[in-house]
């Protein structure tokens, strides 16, 4: 069935996106109640009865998440609302214990801003402005644990089990205008554009921007229209979206799907999608043909949220650079090609890098450290860097004492080894193993002569101007010298022993 | 003991005449010989009650400062959450249900030493006007017992009037602690809405949802005003500031100057005669003592109730959206293979009584999309209005006064059946929680018609609650000097000498 | 005139998972038709000049510090469930969309 080709698609139809991102705040404590945020606690653990939305129980604002939200509103250029108020979402639902969601309705608290992303494309790096219509507040639903049936999914389960921990954790949504204009780009876009909110996000400080772990999850909305028209086609919202090259995947499938059923003359069911990330396909599920009557009304357990100037200002000052912009000035005072540059964003590790030069190493060499030995280890061990027990400071000091010749590359590897298996500060490791470069230049004319004196052709090949010999002593020399003699320096001793 | 005024049972126990263990079994002994008919309450904790008075006569043996009313009983409508007593609000729906918390007024009640005697009958959720709306059988009427208490808080009003407890806590919504008040011959008042915390409330209108004090005189409510009043942190609408002076307030009675305004639309055309002249005559006695009585209009008035019969279930019909069996509380057809949307819908239609039903079906329309602005948001809108209303009267008066309802106690049964007549009942006192007022009502005579007790309503502006205790005290202590003694004594089942 | 059907009440009743017999529904669209009209009334004096009142009080920005509280134990939590499984409210199996 699937003939079409992403070209065709693209010559004929003009894709329209619109995204919704759906970010955990790391708050400590819940939106509207006191109970822990920490993630993983036994079932209900982590409840009371406002959260459990016992009868009598009222709501209550957690300051800090206002002040997160505003500050995500500030950072995406968004204008933060004088007056903005709380409403009610009325839908039953189990894992939801009020049956409604304290949501915002029209009333956000921040409004019309905007992302500026860049993609590299055939033709170049390509500008596009992804406009936000809203930014609001409203509380994650418990979990439910579906059980019996034969899957355990929802679908033939004998009966449900209700978590409520997570239950009224914070959430911020953020909501984009229509996006038109992305063209064949469309896929890239909206995985930019999810990539640039996750590192404003994180630079922010507000949420842990976990996708695997759905700390932010995006749905993608997609429709197509003919190019040229101005009419918007019907869309499609694909839910369950959770890595960034699930976005990716999730656009174009849905751009293809839809361009296969208007071709052949069927209609796109306006419904709700789920990305499959096994197939990289959406599968049908709930339609919203028949639009739901959330019956949204203020909240009348809470009252308006009317931030003043000061306050915004306030909180303005607490900004922390662009990502975006940021990595343009580290890429050119580090002056770091474009490929090494996405490598150092991909692997996470910007912020190490930089407070390593900080410290007074070299932007090469602490890339190199951080991208290269201490990355693998991490990805060895399948944790994030931030959880080695190994520090910008000592990569620095490592740096430090490499450069001024007291350790060679190799043993410096070593020290990084024995500080990331936490055997402590590199001067430990160093003392503790016995690391020390050999240095000694009597002690290394010792090995020299002895290597000479054992292979005396080599010797003489070398001592006859034949330099590529001098690698077999050299290797000599450091076997004798158990790999700790600075390898250079032995080189150099050599060729002037054998008078090169 | 138990016919005196809390007030004069605290000076009581303060000289050593009678202990709270004493008190509080008088109290219990009553409850035991008259509640078979009045059926005041759902649950009593006679063992809890005993356990709280005992521990506060030892704190008083021990000679520690207690509140003014340490040690006196009090009946608690049930549909505030009490930690580990069962409460209902009135409805199948939470049948066995034991709180694990304690609402903040109940909190402030142990705190002061209260001994909480148990829990009141109710219409379910608070939505009725007589307390036949109970899944638990109505509340009758101490004063006749085929009659009506009012509602919803029929149950605390029937208590105080039966003289069960000497203090009550009711909740009014849109008259449930003054209607009641007024047709069983007690004093209830609602506070400024935020005055007195809701956590702990079981909502049927949280923008409009108010508790408050009831009692049998006009110091005694003030007094426990000021046990439960103040700033709670756990409700986002709780006032933050100071409780007025109402205590102070209630002790002077003085009204000499103050600016009384009586509400053209409050009166006239469908008020009873009896109640008519009841409050005429309170009027003169007002004057009397010194009160200039002016005359104010309200032109709004006539759009409260509509607009409260919209903005009420709209908000319920969300509120009540949590009794789903699914954490809590009743849960009918169960059964292999049931699913959980339909076991829902099986126990909210037995666990929810008519009237609950019909309010969540009304609050639904009002609030669906196509008809939110029709009803919901011109009912917001009407609020305004009368709010406004209030202010420009207050710029002419320091209290408005109204009779507290239209007419008198009527039959158990005879409204029942017709939904628009029952809401006429509340056409006075659903002002005052539209614009979040404070509202007072007050025995005031006898209807000649019926000998039933008739409620006069003094209405003051927010957070200016002292206002209502000053004019209050003062028509109080009028009356008595005219009666010689307490109306309540001249109820003829339950008031004579025991 | 406002007026409810038998199916519009119906509906309403869906949404507000509330099962009703036929004579039930019956009964209330004629209620209905009653209280409706009275209630309608709010729409001669709400006109477009009229702001709308939620909140009774202008209170702002009421706010509480991030700070953790205890929670209930799990047992209090469950102490009024129906039924439960594993420190878990157990309920009946969910029909509807996977999450």
């Amino acid at each position: 069935m699937s003939s079409l080709t992403y070209d065709d698609v693209v010559a004929k139809y003009e894709p329209v996106l619109g995204l919704e991102v759906h970010v955990e705040l790391n708050t400590h404590s819940k939106m509207f109640c006191s109970c822990s945020t920490i993630f993983g606690g036994q079932p209900n653990t982590q409840t009371c009865p406002v959260c459990l939305g016992m009868p009598g129980a009222l709501p209550t604002v957690n300051e800090k998440a206002i002040e997160s939200t505003i500050l995500i509103g500030l950072a995406l250029n968004c204008s933060i609302a004088p007056f903005s108020r709380f409403a009610r979402k009325n839908y039953f639902y189990p894992d939801m214990p009020k049956n409604f969601q304290i949501s915002q309705f029209d009333e956000p608290i921040c409004v019309d801003g905007f992302v500026d992303v860049e993609i590299d494309t055939d033709e170049g790096v390509k500008k596009f402005r992804i406009e936000v219509e809203r930014v609001h507040m409203e509380e994650d639903t418990g979990k439910s644990l579906h059980v019996g049936g034969a899957t355990g999914r929802i679908h033939g389960a004998d009966y449900s089990l209700l978590d409520y921990n997570r239950a009224g954790i914070p959430l911020v949504e953020i909501v984009t205008k229509i996006v038109p204009g992305t063209g064949r780009y469309a896929p890239e876009v909206a995985r930019a554009y999810v990539a640039e909110l996750r590192d404003i996000l994180r630079s922010l400080g507000v949420s842990d921007v976990k996708m695997e772990q759905g700390s932010l999850r995006c749905d993608a909305n997609v429709s197509l229209r003919i190019i040229g028209s101005d009419v918007l086609g019907t869309r499609s919202e694909t839910k369950n979206v959770n890595s960034l090259r699930s976005v990716e995947r999730a656009v174009r499938g849905e751009m293809i799907r839809h361009a296969e059923r208007l071709n052949n003359g069927d209609r796109v069911v306006q419904e709700t999608r789920h990305f499959q990330e096994d197939t990289g396909l959406t599968r049908s599920g709930r339609s919203k043909e028949q639009a739901e009557d959330y019956r949204y009304f203020p909240e009348p357990d809470l009252v308006p949220v009317a931030p003043d100037a000061l306050w915004i200002e306030q909180l303005r000052a607490t900004l922390p650079e662009r990502p975006s912009i940021r990595r343009k000035r580290l890429q050119e005072q580090w002056s770091v090609p474009d490929k090494e540059m996405s490598a150092m964003v991909n692997a996470d590790v910007l912020d190490v890098v930089e407070a390593t030069v900080l410290l007074g190493s070299d932007p090469t060499k602490a890339r190199s450290w951080w991208l290269g030995e201490i990355s693998r280890v991490a990805n060895e061990k399948e944790i994030a860097i931030a959880q080695l027990p190994i520090t910008p400071n000592d990569v620095a000091e490592i740096v430090v004492l490499v450069n001024s010749g007291e350790l060679t590359d190799k043993l410096a590897r070593q020290v990084v080894e024995g500080v990331i298996a936490g055997e402590g500060t590199p001067a430990q490791v160093i003392s503790q193993r016995g690391i020390k470069v050999v240095n000694d230049d009597v002690a290394l004319m010792k090995a020299i002569e002895s290597a000479c004196a054992a292979q005396p052709e080599t010797a003489e090949k070398v001592r006859a101007g034949h330099l590529p010999a001098a690698g077999a002593l050299i290797g000599a020399v450091m076997k004798e010298t158990q790999g700790q003699a600075d390898a250079a320096r032995v080189r150099e001793l050599l060729l002037k022993h054998l008078g090169q | 003991m138990i016919k005196k005024s809390a007030h004069e049972m605290s000076q009581a126990l303060a000289g050593g005449e009678i202990t709270s263990v004493q008190l509080t079994q008088q109290h219990l002994n009553r409850i035991a010989s008259v509640d078979t008919d009045v059926h005041a309450f759902l649950h009593v904790d006679a063992e809890g009650a005993l356990a709280q008075a005992a521990s506060i006569d030892a704190a008083r043996s021990r000679g520690e400062k207690l509140g003014p009313l340490a040690g006196i009983p009090l009946a608690l409508k049930d549909v505030m959450t009490q930690k580990g007593i069962p409460t209902t609000a009135g409805s199948k729906m939470l049948e066995g249900w034991r709180p694990p918390y304690d609402s903040t007024v109940v909190t402030n009640l142990k705190s002061a030493g209260i001994v909480i005697l148990g829990k009141t009958n109710m219409d379910e959720f608070a939505m009725g006007s007589s307390t036949e709306n109970s899944a638990y059988g109505p509340t009758h009427n101490p004063w006749d017992l085929s009659r009506i208490p009012g509602g919803s808080g029929g149950g605390s009003a029937a208590a105080l009037a039966a003289f069960e407890a000497p203090l009550a806590i009711g909740t009014d919504t849109g008259g449930s602690i003054r209607q009641p008040a007024a047709v069983t011959g007690t004093v209830g008042v609602k506070p400024t809405y935020g005055g007195v915390s809701r956590y702990g409330l079981i909502a049927f209108s949280s923008s409009l949802d108010q508790a408050g004090p009831c009692a049998r005189t006009v110091l005694d409510t003030a007094l426990l005003h000021e046990a439960i009043a103040g700033h709670d942190p756990r409700d986002s609408t709780s006032i933050n500031a100071p409780v007025p002076a109402v205590v102070q307030a209630a002790k002077s009675g003085d009204v000499k100057g103050m600016k009384i305004g009586v509400v053209k639309e409050l009166n006239g055309d469908g008020y009873q005669a009896g109640v008519r002249s009841r409050f005429e005559e309170s009027l003169e006695l007002l004057a009397k003592a010194g009160a200039e009585i002016v005359e104010v209009s309200c032109p709004n008035f006539e759009y409260a109730l509509a607009a409260y019969y919209l903005i009420a279930p709209s908000e319920c019909s969300s509120n009540l959206a949590r009794f789903d069996a699914m954490r809590y509380g009743l849960r009918v057809g169960d059964e292999s293979g049931a699913s959980a949307e339909s076991v829902m819908n099986l126990t909210r239609d037995i666990g929810f009584g008519r009237e609950v039903k019909r309010r969540i079906i009304l609050g639904t329309y009002a609030l669906s999309s196509g008809y939110y602005d029709a009803y919901y948001g011109s009912a917001q809108k009407v609020r305004t209005l009368i709010t406004q209303d209030f202010e420009k009267a207050f710029t002419h008066a320091d209290v408005l006064v109204s009779p507290t309802c239209p007419t008198t106690a009527f039959k158990i049964g005879e409204k029942s059946n017709d939904p628009l007549a029952m809401y006429l009942n509340d056409i006075a006192t659903i002002p005052v929680n539209m614009a979040g007022i404070g509202g007072m009502s007050l025995p005031c005579g006898l209807a000649p018609e019926d000998s039933l007790p008739v409620g006069f309503q003094i209405m003051s502006p927010a957070m200016q609650d002292q206002r209502m205790y000053l004019v209050g005290a003062a028509l109080e202590a009028a009356l008595l000097a005219q009666w010689g003694a307490p109306l309540l004594s001249q109820a003829p089942v339950m008031g004579g000498a025991q | 005139m406002s007026s409810l059907s038998r199916d519009d009440v119906a509906h309403l009743a869906r949404l507000a998972r509330i099962e009703m017999t036929d004579e039930e529904l019956v009964n209330l669209a004629s209620e209905f038709d009653v209280i409706l009209n009275a209630v309608a009334r709010v729409q001669e004096v709400a006109t477009a000049d009229v702001a709308p009142t939620s909140h009774p009080l202008p209170l702002r920005n009421v706010f509480r510090p991030d700070v953790v509280a205890p929670s209930l134990t799990p047992e209090e939590a469950l102490s009024g469930a129906p039924a439960s499984e594993e420190n878990r409210f157990k309920v009946p199996q969910i029909l509807g969309e996977e999450a």
